[in-house]
């Protein structure tokens, strides 16, 4: 389900009356269970190649296969369904509900699958506490730090074993330590649970982590190596 | 529809706390809907208590809620134009469970003269046990007393006609009508009580005096010019008038209040019109707070909406939260807007005098005490409309919300 094909993907926009190119006709597979880092400068693509994939973004024109499901062809609430039960997002900003409490924010993916109440509280309280959130589940965001929102967003991003995470940056509001730490997480659960993730950074310190790394730049992959 | 049940904890949760998130604008808007909401009803109940009053004292009147009359009647109240006491059919059908009041009048025109004035009246000769029902006139009397039987001799008028011929209770008066054969009928009667009306025309125009008494003096023995009949609600006298319609001999007219006081008939079809156009306006007011309310609402959530539906939650299922956001906006509103009104409404339950503007309101036919009515259909009108209305007014700005292209949704500061 996980693998991924990306063919000839092409993405513009407009600015004023510039046209931008976002995607210049990308060629990209991703199997299963890999650990993949985009790194490039700031609109090099690598965000708008993951909104793409995980069918936030429309490309112009190519085709986006995950596994059999043509992405870029779904509609709307087919999209909804398939980011619901397939993929993981954790942004760069930590974005979670501020109205809903950390174990809240977790338990909200798997409650929109429809997945029994006491199910979901345990595997919350469980995925909380793997992230090294224990007795923080009924705090607010607004009651939590950076680190520890962008923790919450990885534990909701992971509880529901999604086949793909889709991760823009994901540590960019965090210092080395707490960066280190969600690194670290990410490599477990791709090592443990065969998550597949793609990451786009252009930090160094994450590369580190990559087993493989795809460069960017003007919306080409310029360079595709295995770490 | 399991799905839908299955979301309806988080949708309600969201919409819950995102409705206190501004608390001051919600607190806003909260008022505003229960002020509207109260308006609506606590006008409402004056506007029904007036009219309600207007119909009562109309039909109580003289119209009662049907009547049997000959069918010149209406149009010339003559003494000729009479019919035959209640028998048979008819006698059976007004003895008849279901016939809460009944009682034959006669009604001619006549002259009224003391010994310094004499007026035009409407001459009502009735049976004072069954017309105590059916207008409460005893309850009227401010001086003297009421008429005691069929064959009383005495003669009932109002204050007003008491003042204008200048003369007053125990002093002997004198009517003058024409007989059938259109010879004078005179006589003289004492003014045995004299009755205050909510109307002062009414206690200008109408004078009681007994029916058997009439009779003897009009000579029509056995005759009548109405048989007037009440039930227990004016709004629903149907069924009555179809028995009765159907027990009456040839050659008599049955007709439900309604037609022969077309004016009130009126009164009464248009308001349940004007209650409903009254909520509307108030509505319509209301709305654009309502609405902007959501749309601020949304428009400050903007980035939480790109995540949720990044997070996968179908387009159909922000509408539903914003709209259930909306719904329990208004259901708030609206209970408080209901507390606030029965609040206000009860202690008025005696009446809200408006002798102030009596004049004005004895001109519309209303006396000048409202009894607010407050009446289930009028609740539950105010309360649909507003929820209805609101759901519509909130459809656009959650379906603009549902349409928002998440990553600019995500990307907006």
């Amino acid at each position: 389900m996980s693998s991924i094909r990306c063919r000839q993907l092409c993405k513009t926009f407009k600015q004023g009356d510039e046209i931008i190119t976002g995607l210049d006709h990308i060629d990209l597979d991703i199997d299963e269970g890999e650990f993949v880092c985009l790194s490039g400068p700031s609109g090099s693509g690598k965000t708008t190649l993951l909104n793409a994939i995980g069918g936030l973004d429309t490309p112009d024109s190519g085709e986006i296969h995950m596994g059999d499901i043509r992405v870029d062809q779904l509609e709307r609430g087919p999209l909804a369904d398939m980011r619901l039960h397939h993929i993981g997002f954790v942004f760069q900003a930590y974005n979670l509900i501020p109205v809903l409490t950390a174990q809240e924010n977790v338990e909200f993916v798997m409650e929109v699958q429809g997945m029994a109440a006491s199910e979901r509280a345990q595997k919350a309280r469980d995925i909380l506490k793997e992230v090294g959130l224990e007795g923080m589940e009924d705090r607010r965001p607004a009651q939590l730090s950076g680190g520890q929102q962008q923790r919450v967003a990885v534990a909701r991003a992971i509880v529901s074993h999604p086949d793909l995470v889709l991760a823009d940056e994901p540590t960019a509001n965090l210092d080395s330590v707490s960066a280190g730490h969600l690194m670290g997480l990410f490599q477990e659960l791709n090592q443990h649970h065969k998550i597949t993730f793609v990451i786009s950074t252009h930090d160094k310190r994450v590369m580190r982590y990559a087993r493989r790394l795809i460069k960017m730049q003007d919306g080409k992959i310029i360079g595709d190596e295995a770490q | 529809m399991a799905r839908f049940s299955v979301h309806f904890k988080t949708i309600l949760t969201l919409s819950w706390r995102n409705l206190w998130r501004n608390r001051r604008r919600t607190a806003i808007m909260l008022g505003a809907i229960s002020v509207g909401v109260w308006a609506m009803i606590f006008m409402t109940a004056l506007m029904r208590g007036m009219v309600d009053d207007m119909l009562n004292q109309g039909i109580r009147n003289l119209p009662g809620h049907v009547q049997i009359q000959h069918p010149e009647f209406l149009d010339d109240p003559n003494v000729v134009n009479s019919i035959d006491e209640a028998q048979g059919d008819l006698l059976a059908a007004l003895k008849d469970d279901g016939t809460r009041v009944w009682a034959n009048r006669i009604r001619v025109p006549a002259v009224i003269a003391s010994e310094r004035e004499s007026r035009g009246v409407n001459l009502v000769g009735i049976e004072p046990l069954s017309e105590a029902e059916i207008t409460g006139l005893p309850g009227q009397i401010a001086a003297g007393r009421f008429l005691e039987s069929n064959d009383d001799k005495g003669l009932v008028i109002g204050a007003k006609l008491a003042e204008r011929l200048e003369t007053r209770l125990g002093k002997r008066v004198v009517v003058m009508s024409q007989d059938p054969d259109n010879n004078i009928a005179e006589r003289g009667f004492r003014v045995v009580g004299i009755y205050r009306a909510e109307l002062a025309a009414q206690e200008e125009f109408n004078v009681y005096a007994a029916r058997a008494t009439l009779q003897k003096l009009l000579k029509i023995e056995g005759r009548v010019s109405q048989i007037v009949l009440v039930d227990d609600d004016y709004r629903d006298v149907e069924a009555l008038y179809q028995r009765v319609a159907e027990a009456a001999p040839e050659g008599v007219e049955v007709k439900p209040w309604y037609e022969i006081d077309t004016y009130l008939a009126v009164m009464f079809n248009m308001m349940d019109g004007f209650v409903l156009v009254w909520v509307v306006i108030i509505f319509l007011a209301l709305s654009f707070g309502l609405v902007n309310t959501l749309v601020m609402a949304v428009f400050e959530r903007i980035r939480e909406i790109g995540l949720i539906q990044a997070l996968g939650m179908r387009p159909g299922l922000i509408v539903y939260q914003i709209l259930l956001e909306s719904l329990l906006l208004l259901l708030i509103g609206l209970f408080i807007g209901n507390l606030l009104a029965l609040i206000t409404i009860k202690p008025l339950e005696d009446g809200l005098d408006v002798s102030i503007v009596a004049e004005g309101m004895a001109m519309m036919g209303a006396g000048s005490v409202i009894y607010p009515n407050l009446s289930l259909y009028d609740v539950m009108l105010a309360n649909v409309v507003v929820i209805l209305l609101g759901i519509l007014t909130s459809i656009l700005p959650a379906w603009r919300a549902s349409q928002l292209d998440p990553v600019r949704a995500l990307n907006t500061h």
